[in-house]
């Protein structure tokens, strides 16, 4: 009997791990405690566990997640919550000016154990500044180790072994996942390392994370039935990349595609293709391809917005193209 | 002429020996900048000595303390090494942040000084979590922030406000008012110059103080220390005070007065707090002298110190970028 659950569920259950687990985890964010969280992963913690551990701070993102930093600093395991990624950029400054600086700008003396948790991604015509996809302009920086949970069992276990961290983490929260159910048997440890073969495959790789891994495996599946074995892996780990996976999947299959949801240029998956060039070059049987969102910002009417999204029939379509 | 020293000699001398071992420290380091010894930013505290001396002779020893990027004082008074910040500005692996940091990032865990911060009112909301933590732990330690009154124009100074006086945290906000941010004076950037006025906006318990008198800083500090030890909340301090010296080394100084400067300097807070001490029979010339001495040597054995300093290996060079899964931190505070 397989309890089933969502990905909002697993999340609450990982916090609620997390806060009985550790006296020093509490968790920080607009709107987590009273309201139940912006997407509803908080509800019933405050209930739970009181003000002090389930807090509720103002509109302040730069000061609250400088807050973090601080509490992290000061022998806490803050969980900080920001609604979501293109908030996030008014604290920008804490993030990578402090947070991911401080331990070498010491000479190793201040680590910063924070686990900064935010959603990211278009699909409910939220428009151009509540649906953008900058977790890859975050993987640019040193010294932040950046997570996408696409699965329950991500969301159910990356949690904690990123509070057992000594560093910064981000944990990026697809919001057209929060819905996602299955089952999922019991809380499985996870690590926080490596990427993930979700689909094997012969012809071709396909490498998604985040929202893009569903895409992926429905566009896998559709291949399947035209003849083409698609192999899926699903990053999991955007900083540090765990380009062995990578690299052991291509060398199968010689031909990759990187579904994406941020923008084409300076991305994530230009920067995954960049590695592969560099070291499997020869081992190529086609050049690699990506699907991105179009280059503009996220429009609001529905048929615009899916189409500046990576969808099925383009990853198919390249997939295609790929293995022709 | 103010009133009477309320020390006990030992310590009315301590302040006058401390406050001279900033102010020697840093016209060492503004010759070692000349000599190339010293590179980058180095931005000196030259004419403030009162005010980290007087407020964090008024702190606890295990007070978590953050700073500026005007910080060499705050760090010495603080306990750290004057070896290891000298060694710091030379880029040697013995300096206090491994030559990681330089002149504007003096760290150390032991002394849980949290930094020189070169973002203006960066170390703000670090305060205000240092001290939520704090609570949160149960302990009676407080987060003293150290920044100038150009950080009042930031965002984050009111945001940090805000969450300190809502969570009525034990912060002590240390605004160092030296009328200039860099260039810039108060009245050309902010709309409202009475700063106690503006950050008593957040309902927060303010004072405003002579900052040039290292006296009347520790007595202003200590009151308010007192009341954020009690629980009242976080308390805000204005300290007026004067930069001596240019902004940076790259300074012209075109935007204030010579004018100006020479009167901020005839209420020098090392001239007039020594003479205070000779007037009331505490110090004499013979006794600031040997004191003067012993503060020449402790700088010469710090330059001495940074020169004998070894570079860190190259092959170190991405260290510290993350945390070695073998290492537990420096900071006990942060161990798993």
């Amino acid at each position: 009997m397989s309890p089933r659950t969502s990905y909002r569920e697993a999340l609450r259950e990982a916090l609620r791990e997390a806060l009985q687990r550790d006296p020093r985890v509490f968790l920080m964010g607009e709107d987590v405690g009273r309201y139940g969280g912006t997407y509803a992963v908080s509800k019933g913690l405050l209930e739970e566990f009181g003000e002090e551990r389930i807090r509720d701070t103002p509109l302040s993102e730069l000061g609250f997640v400088g807050a973090g930093i601080g509490a992290a600093l000061g022998g806490m395991r803050p969980i900080v919550e920001v609604m979501t990624v293109n908030f996030s950029l008014l604290a920008l400054d804490p993030i990578i000016n402090t947070a991911a600086t401080l331990r070498h700008m010491s000479g190793g003396q201040f680590s910063v154990p924070l686990v900064l948790r935010m959603a990211t991604g278009a699909g409910r015509q939220l428009a151009a500044q509540h649906s953008h996809s900058l977790e890859g302009w975050y993987t640019h920086i040193p010294g932040l180790k950046i997570l996408a949970p696409a699965t329950l069992e991500d969301a159910r276990g990356m949690l904690w072994p990123a509070l057992q961290d000594p560093d910064p983490v981000l944990i990026f929260e697809h919001a057209q996942l929060y819905n996602l159910e299955g089952e999922l048997d019991q809380a499985e440890p996870v690590d926080i390392s490596s990427a993930r073969m979700r689909r094997e495959g012969s012809d071709l790789t396909l490498i998604a994370y985040g929202g893009t891994l569903g895409k992926a495996l429905a566009a896998a599946e559709q291949l399947a039935g035209e003849g083409i074995a698609a192999e899926v892996i699903d990053l999991r780990v955007l900083r540090p990349l765990d380009d062995a996976t990578i690299l052991a999947s291509l060398r199968k299959t010689r031909r990759v595609l990187v579904v994406d949801e941020g923008w084409r240029s300076g991305s994530l998956a230009a920067e995954i293709i960049a590695r592969i060039v560099e070291q499997a070059f020869y081992e190529l049987d086609a050049a690699p391809m990506r699907v991105c969102s179009a280059e503009v910002p996220i429009p609001y009417a529905r048929h615009l917005e899916q189409a500046a999204l990576p969808q099925v029939p383009a990853i198919v379509a390249a997939a295609h193209e790929l293995c022709g | 002429m103010s009133v009477p020293v309320p020390y006990p000699r030992e310590f009315a001398l301590v302040l006058l020996r401390d406050m001279l071992r900033i102010r020697r420290l840093e016209e060492r380091a503004a010759e070692l900048y000349g000599a190339g010894k010293i590179r980058g930013f180095l931005h000196l505290y030259i004419g403030e000595e009162a005010v980290a001396v007087g407020a964090l002779h008024a702190l606890a020893p295990d007070d978590a303390v953050l700073a500026t990027y005007r910080e060499h004082g705050h760090a010495l008074i603080q306990g750290v090494p004057m070896t290891a910040i000298m060694a710091e500005m030379y880029g040697k692996r013995e300096g206090c942040s491994r030559g990681r940091g330089g002149s504007m990032h003096l760290f150390d865990a032991r002394t849980r000084f949290f930094g020189g911060n070169a973002i203006v009112a960066g170390g703000l909301p670090l305060a205000v979590g240092l001290a939520l933590a704090e609570r949160m732990q149960g302990g009676s330690r407080l987060a003293a922030c150290f920044f100038g009154e150009g950080a009042m124009a930031e965002g984050a100074f009111h945001e940090a406000l805000n969450l300190a006086v809502l969570w009525q945290l034990p912060v002590l906000f240390c605004c160092e008012n030296n009328l200039y941010a860099m260039g810039t004076a108060l009245a050309r950037s902010q709309s409202q110059t009475d700063l106690c006025a503006k950050a008593g906006a957040y309902k927060i318990a303010t004072r405003a103080v002579d900052g040039m008198d290292v006296v009347a800083v520790h007595q202003a500090t200590c009151a308010a220390v007192e009341q954020v030890r009690a629980g009242l909340g976080p308390y805000f301090l204005e300290y007026q005070t004067y930069r001596f010296r240019a902004h940076s080394m790259f300074d012209p100084e075109l935007y204030r007065d010579k004018a100006e400067v020479e009167q901020w300097k005839a209420r020098g807070p090392l001239h007039n707090y020594s003479a205070r001490l000779k007037a009331e029979g505490l110090l004499d010339e013979q006794g600031f002298l040997a004191l003067a001495a012993e503060v020449e040597q402790e700088v010469e054995a710090a330059v001495a110190y940074a020169e004998a300093g070894s570079p860190e290996p190259l092959e170190d060079l991405c260290r510290d970028v993350y945390t070695p899964a073998s290492e537990p931190p420096a900071n006990p505070e942060a161990a798993p």
